[in-house]
């Protein structure tokens, strides 16, 4: 690992601190779901948390991501608030979308999460119109659109990186591969190596990066973050990980074996981040379980919190279809 | 008062817009030095410049897709799909996407976007080129959908719509491009969701929409000389559409007649007599309600057969006599 010559301490410290919320935040939606606590689905992103925070941490606070299904690591990442997250996946008033969205759907345009999105690839073209934006208000803004493999397949994938490749806008595409697209393998979905070489076909810059190495990640979308800014264009950043979890809650997993989930799980992204901090210097072994901790404690402030919360009023349901 | 062409009445509303608010922009196919299929964007690619007046590769899903992004962060996209069959390919991003965004995430975002499409039959360009696909728009909630019938209400809405904070899908008709009628010069706008009364009459009520409201009135002035008068209402927005309007008109006349160019199954007209069955119209009607509309065939060629495809004058004025052979 390297790439954290950039980095402050505080930073790489907040930064394990996301990665350890969002792995408590999955594990805490897991069991909430197994205790019946849960009306909807979910897709779970453990395994994938250095992707979601290597590539936010490059981001200034007032650039905009677009998410996807799997997308709770991202809003953490993004600095989303644990509490609204979770009182959203309980179909909670006080959640981010007032318990309209769920899991699928969660945003925060304010703070430039401008949401995720159930349909597979559905946010791509989102992205470039926030980065066409960008462009338009001569902000400095920059777009980060996160994606899977799965998305790559899909026609709006090529239009939507052809037309911010001939504009030069400011977004980075950063394709989260998880190895599945549902069941469907990349080696049987795509007839290249890598994601990334796509890129080529539309004159932007394509790079492979190890997807649970958080400062890899970081170091590859700061660069191309660095090229949108300076209005050089786009660049496409694929993110090789793994999703620990089955798709969704429908998942049986017949796809792949126990072997090849349990050789992905020795290469745990926050355990390889805490070995290198703890090998630099940059972290004790007590902070280390102390960030830990906090991390259950918040998101169990957060299940208290959405507990607690009230249901939406049915005599409101139709409130916020049109402006 | 002036008179300029439906065409050019968009063109007017574009160019005023895109004066008044530096967030109004353009995009689509061959809007720019082209000035688009049907010619209604000519000149403002010259006035504005390629920022503001983009031109975009044949790639319908992301010039909905991105004026919806773009929407969502500050700009007031214009969008245009150059033959409403061709939104079929932008269907994922209108329906999913920008319909949906405000009620998904708990109404605190907004989608200021217009897509502006040309439909109808009628210049022998058969079955992908002729649609009139505007029902499958109303079914949408989120969506407004806006179809004028002259160059006044061209203007007057689409400036509406570019200031609506929703997305609307504004619904052109090639047939009346080069129309002509009365337009201000100044901007003013025709609010949304409220119909017109085109002419008045006590006997039959004509709901049309689009180059339907056009032939109704043609059929309507044919109609007096035999002593029937007709009524006109032009919903002019379809979604959400002005139902007290409608519902006032049939319990002066209690007879219905709906004329759409679209489909007749599950259309537009559909969802007019069924509200007015359910509403305090019905007991007022002296006789069934009848609808016209286009044959449930994809628009063919032939210039006979593409004539039969969807009402036309004469049609229109048999179905009214036929109504009031109901005392």
């Amino acid at each position: 690992m390297d790439g954290a010559g950039q980095l402050t301490k505080e930073k790489l410290i907040d930064m394990l601190r996301k990665m350890h919320t969002i792995r408590a935040f999955e594990e805490k939606a897991d069991q909430l779901f197994a205790l019946g606590k849960v009306h909807g689905t979910m897709h779970l992103s453990i395994g994938m948390e250095a992707t979601a925070v290597g590539a936010i941490a490059a981001l200034r606070p007032d650039d905009y991501i677009t998410s996807t299904h799997r997308g709770h690591g991202h809003c953490i990442a993004k600095g989303g608030d644990v509490k609204l997250m979770m009182a959203e996946f309980l179909g909670k008033e006080t959640g981010y979308c007032r318990g309209r969205g769920g899991s699928m759907h969660i945003a925060d345009v304010e703070s430039g999460n401008l949401g995720a999105t159930g349909v597979v690839g559905g946010g791509i073209p989102t992205a470039v119109g926030a980065a066409l934006s960008v462009q338009l208000r001569k902000t400095g803004q920059v777009v980060l659109c996160f994606f899977g493999d799965g998305a790559a397949n899909m026609g709006i994938f090529h239009e939507s990186l052809n037309l911010a490749a001939i504009w030069k806008l400011p977004v980075v595409f950063v394709c989260e591969n998880n190895q599945y697209a549902m069941s469907m393998p990349v080696a049987r979905a795509f007839p290249i190596e890598n994601i990334a070489d796509r890129a080529a076909a539309y004159a932007m810059p394509g790079k492979v990066v190890d997807g649970n190495d958080v400062l890899a990640v970081y170091a590859a979308v700061a660069e191309a973050v660095d090229r949108a800014r300076a209005g050089e264009g786009p660049s496409l950043i694929e993110c090789k990980t793994y999703r620990w979890k089955g798709h969704s809650k429908s998942d049986q997993e017949r796809y792949r074996t126990r072997e090849e989930v349990a050789a992905w799980k020795k290469k745990d992204p926050i355990a390889r981040f805490e070995a290198y901090l703890l090998q630099e210097g940059l972290l004790t072994e007590e902070q280390r379980q102390a960030i830990a901790k906090e991390a259950q404690e918040r998101i169990e402030e957060a299940v208290a919190f959405a507990e607690s919360s009230p249901e939406p009023r049915v005599e409101e349901i139709s409130e916020g279809v049109y402006a | 008062m002036r008179e300029i062409t439906y065409a050019e009445a968009i063109r007017e509303a574009l160019r005023q817009e895109m004066q008044r608010d530096p967030h109004v922009f353009l995009m689509g196919e061959d809007i720019g030095v082209y000035g688009g299929a049907f010619g209604v964007t000519l000149g403002l690619l010259e006035e504005f410049g390629p920022e503001r007046v983009r031109d975009t590769p044949i790639s319908e899903g992301v010039i909905a897709g991105a004026a919806a992004g773009a929407a969502l962060t500050g700009m007031r996209p214009v969008a245009e799909i150059m033959f409403m069959d061709f939104t079929t390919l932008a269907m994922e991003q209108l329906v999913n996407q920008a319909a949906k965004t405000r009620y998904m995430f708990g109404g605190k975002a907004k989608v200021p976007m217009v897509l502006r499409t040309p439909a109808g039959s009628g210049t022998g360009a058969a079955a992908q080129h002729s649609q009139s696909l505007e029902a499958w728009f109303v079914h949408v909630p989120g969506l407004k959908v806006v179809m004028p019938s002259t160059p006044y209400d061209a203007k007057g809405l689409l400036i509406s719509a570019i200031r609506d904070d929703n997305p609307v899908i504004f619904v052109e008709q090639k047939l009346l491009y080069r129309t002509k009628g009365p337009v201000p010069e100044e901007p003013y706008t025709v609010p949304l969701s409220v119909a017109e009364v085109k002419r008045a009459g006590r006997d039959v009520t004509i709901i049309a929409t689009g180059v339907m409201v056009v032939r109704s009135l043609a059929a309507a002035a044919k109609l007096a000389q035999e002593g029937i008068e007709v009524e006109v209402v032009d919903p002019r927005t379809l979604k959400p559409y002005d139902a007290e309007t409608i519902t006032k008109s049939v319990i002066k006349t209690g007879r219905v007649l709906i004329v759409h160019e679209a489909y007749k199954t599950c259309g537009f007209g559909a969802e007019i007599a069924a509200m007015i069955s359910e509403g305090p119209a019905f007991m007022y009607l002296n006789a069934p309600i009848r609808r016209l509309a286009g044959l449930d065939i994809p628009i063919p060629y032939n210039r006979t057969l593409e004539y039969h495809a969807v009402p036309q004058e004469e049609n229109i004025i048999t179905a009214v006599r036929e109504l009031m052979a109901y005392k």
